[in-house]
């Protein structure tokens, strides 16, 4: 039976625990909101970007002359697997679900016989795939140091990426992030960035485009343009994701907490209780006696 | 017939400007361009320059580092991947911009030199057009 005063600072440690998640809670929502918004704001651009895209990759898709980038260059031996994950913890399962996600995708592809090379955005997730994956590790970028992911940020990983695949480090390029849909909701996705898939829905209409120059040379300088946007929505995605996973674990961490001292304070009134009793028992047993 | 377009100027990271303009100067690629209501549809990348917005009365400028435009009867949209008010931008911006297309040249091979060389061009064309 722990004695009062143990009780006592239990009691005030939890409480002081609970002020923290609160706080962490309320700074995550706020931050969400920022982040929410930024990922609306960058969503017209990757929608024109992906329309254009797809509109011409559909055109040159089949030709011979489809640059890399689109086709890819043939093989499908080596796969390079981005993993972003956010650069700090208590966040629920945020972190611990992409990389559950890519290691699905890891196994599998080594079920195959393939190569895997994984390049991890943000800290935590390289933490979690050095123990198991460790050789499988070619490059790690980090983002601790960026307050607001911006679209710099993104175009380096993305000129990066394109840089290995132009050196032929690998074949096929996937990315794997954390879609958001709610507070609670988030969605470990995977999404094949080289070669490049449009969710192409035949233009309708079709209006046809007249291009200076022309498509080829287009595409070719589009091409980088529409991964690098790719890489960052999936960063934009990947930052509210955490926010709002943090926000729903701070929001039950601060409910366990409250749960913890309401359990404590009954147990410390118990005690006091008791030791009161014991005390009274102890007196008039003492003047009977007399 | 319309005598106005939508016209939207976005960057990755937001929407800059979305109005009805009755034409729109594009620095393309191939040189510049007007668009104005009724266009055949076009599309075109940038290069770095001075997009021109008129709109009623108005006339708002915004210089851009490249992207592309699309063009439709009756919308312009600049895909930027970099855009800013003239009037906010600053000389450092542009040294910026000056001394990382150098360096891309300096790294260019054979097949892209002409493009690098092209863009340093460009960028050299815009500063002084801004008279920086």
């Amino acid at each position: 039976m722990p004695s009062l005063k143990d009780l006592k600072n239990r009691i005030e440690s939890v409480k002081s625990t609970r002020k923290i998640t609160k706080a962490m809670q309320m700074v995550a929502a706020a931050k969400l909101r920022r982040a929410q918004e930024s990922a609306e704001n960058a969503r017209p651009y990757a929608e024109r970007m992906e329309a254009v895209l797809g509109n011409l990759a559909s055109g040159v898709a089949n030709s011979p002359s489809a640059p890399r980038l689109l086709a890819g260059n043939g093989n499908s031996q080596t796969h390079l697997l981005v993993v972003a994950t956010s650069e700090r913890g208590l966040c629920g399962g945020f972190n611990s679900s992409i990389v559950k996600l890519a290691k699905i995708k890891v196994d599998s592809l080594l079920a195959e016989g393939k190569t895997v090379k994984i390049l991890t955005i943000g800290k935590k997730g390289r933490e979690q795939l050095k123990r198991t994956l460790g050789d499988n590790l070619i490059g790690h970028v980090d983002l601790s140091d960026v307050k607001r992911v911006g679209y710099g940020d993104a175009a380096a990983i993305a000129h990066d990426i394109i840089n290995r695949f132009n050196a032929d480090e690998f074949d096929v390029c996937s990315i794997f992030y954390s879609r958001f849909q709610n507070v609670i909701t988030q969605v470990p996705t995977e999404r094949q960035l080289i070669p490049a898939v449009f969710d192409s829905e035949e233009s309708e209409g079709g209006s046809q485009y007249e291009y200076e120059p022309e498509e080829g040379a287009i595409l070719a300088d589009l091409l980088p343009r529409g991964l690098a946007t790719h890489v960052f929505t999936a960063l934009l995605e990947n930052g509210a994701s955490e926010q709002g996973a943090r926000m729903s674990a701070m929001d039950n961490a601060t409910r366990n907490a409250g749960e913890m001292i309401d359990k404590l304070t009954i147990q410390y009134n118990r005690s006091r209780q008791a030791a009161i009793t014991t005390e009274l028992i102890e007196i008039i047993a003492g003047a009977e006696a007399l | 017939m319309a005598d106005t377009m939508q016209f939207d100027l976005v960057s990755p990271e937001r929407k800059l400007a979305s109005v009805a303009a009755s034409q729109v100067q594009i620095p393309g690629m191939g040189g510049d361009l007007t668009a104005m209501p009724n266009h055949a549809p076009f599309l075109t990348t940038l290069r770095p320059g001075i997009l021109r917005v008129v709109s009623g009365s108005e006339t708002s400028e915004f210089v851009v580092t490249g992207g592309f435009a699309e063009v439709s009867p009756t919308a312009a949209s600049i895909l930027a991947e970099q855009a800013v008010p003239r009037s906010e931008v600053s000389a450092e911006m542009v040294g910026d911009l000056l001394s990382r297309a150098e360096s891309e040249l300096a790294e260019a091979t054979d097949e892209t030199k002409m493009a690098a060389g092209q863009k340093v061009r460009d960028v050299l064309a815009l500063k002084g057009q801004l008279s920086l």
